[in-house]
């Protein structure tokens, strides 16, 4: 069978070096957390003006002035520092963020990445997402392969962008794309999840792409 | 009238100059801040009582009003990406008039905007943000308007304030010059005109997420 959305998250918690200042999205993104390798130092960021963030809290320990950038309460660890919302997009956009995971609605072989808002329907925002995507060192993109059997991986995005050419890798349930953003060399299918099948794959994906010679 | 709130969430926002704004009965108020609270706090309050023409912000998908009122064509929105948003205010507050970042460059962002290649890059040019009015909420304030604030609810106030025309800070510990240490403060009185003393101010959670006393990994936990 392909890859449950723990399965995807722990993949991606693949991607995670020692050292590394990471910034985790809502969803799946989320799950990353729970599997970071035991004895390796990695610090989350949180947009909202927070670096280094423990645990949800214990029940009766929740504070108001203690929350990530999906508003859920959480806790302070011994490397924790706080600062304001322009110093912490001057950690992302000036590119001292070394890792961003998050969710999207469409990735394109080219790297461009569509993931805030459908024409037509109510708009929430993007948040933070623009400015991770445009400034973070390497963005992965964690998503399902395919939303109610339509492609989301694309030839070109069909949604207003949230950035161009700014995904590295893409992790979705039925494998893993590496995309060379800046070098213009396309995505290369670079796993496959145990039980999916190069033709599933084919069958499911509208960006070309070359098959690693390793599949 | 323009105005900034502080604010990430309904954490660090100034609630009870807010309520002073609605009880004001003040109009066409077009109001920068990062969300728009929740149905019935925080701005959500102006929304309430329609006093707000526009919203500049990044995301406002927790607000059912906001929804309504906007599909009725009542409500404008600005989105800014939350790093720009951000920028613009401290831009503002600093001097700055406008800036280049990479990001939204080559999205809908930029549109109508000047983009330019620098070294290599593209961005877009983005303005700095000025207020009539700015409110923020602090946790501990002198009467000389230095303020300190308290873990994640400082977000968007540090830079809110210095962009104000005219800054007015709640705060929830009023103290005597002296009392902070000069190291500590971050944002010095000179940006702050007016202080109103809120000791017991009522705070709200957005998403209650705890674990149980029983081990649990590192990290965040279970996703919501």
């Amino acid at each position: 069978m392909a890859w449950t959305r723990d399965q995807m998250a722990e993949r991606a918690a693949q991607e995670l070096r020692d050292g590394f200042y990471v910034n985790l999205g809502i969803g799946i993104p989320t799950l990353v957390s729970n599997y970071i390798p035991a004895g390796m130092s990695v610090q989350l960021q949180s947009e909202n003006g927070m670096l280094g963030f423990g645990p949800f809290p214990y029940e009766g320990e929740e504070d108001p002035d203690l929350i990530n950038a999906g508003k859920q309460t959480v806790t302070e660890i011994l490397t924790t520092s706080y600062f304001s919302s322009a110093d912490s997009f001057a950690m992302i956009r000036g590119g001292h963020i070394d890792l961003s995971i998050l969710g999207a609605m469409q990735v394109a072989e080219n790297g461009d990445l569509a993931n805030w808002m459908i024409p037509g329907k109510m708009v929430k925002g993007m948040g933070g997402a623009m400015d991770l995507v445009a400034g973070v060192k390497k963005v992965v993109v964690v998503m399902e392969h395919s939303a109610k059997n339509e492609p989301k991986l694309l030839k070109h995005c069909t949604l207003p962008l949230t950035g161009a050419g700014v995904v590295d890798m893409v992790i979705t349930d039925l494998g893993v794309f590496a995309i060379d953003k800046k070098g213009g060399g396309g995505m290369t299918l670079i796993e496959l999840a145990p039980g999916a099948t190069l033709d599933e794959v084919r069958n499911k994906t509208e960006a070309s792409y070359r098959t690693s010679n390793a599949l | 009238m323009l105005i900034m709130a502080g604010g990430f969430g309904l954490c660090g926002v100034p609630e009870q100059l807010i309520l002073a704004i609605r009880d004001s009965g003040v109009k066409n108020l077009t109001v920068v801040s990062n969300n728009c609270g929740i149905d019935g706090v925080g701005l959500g309050l102006l929304l309430d009582t329609k006093q707000i023409k526009k919203m500049v912000s990044s995301y406002v998908g927790e607000n059912k009003t906001f929804a309504q009122q906007y599909l009725a064509g009542e409500l404008e929105i600005e989105f800014n990406p939350q790093g720009t948003l951000a920028e613009r205010i401290r831009a503002g507050g600093a001097g700055i008039p406008a800036f280049f970042t990479r990001t939204g460059a080559g999205t809908q962002i930029a549109e109508g905007k000047e983009q330019r290649q620098i070294d290599g890059g593209l961005y877009v040019m983005e303005r700095g943000l000025v207020a009539d009015l700015s409110i923020v909420h602090a946790w501990m304030g002198d009467t000389e308007g230095n303020l300190v604030y308290r873990k994640t609810a400082r977000n968007f106030n540090p830079m809110m304030a210095t962009a104000g025309k005219v800054t007015v800070a709640e705060i929830e510990h009023l103290v005597q010059p002296g009392d902070i240490n000069p190291d500590h403060i971050i944002t010095p009185g000179v940006y702050v005109k007016r202080l109103v003393h809120v000791p017991n101010a009522v705070k709200h959670i957005e998403q209650r997420t705890v674990r149980k006393r029983t081990a649990a990994p590192a990290g965040t936990g279970e996703e919501v």
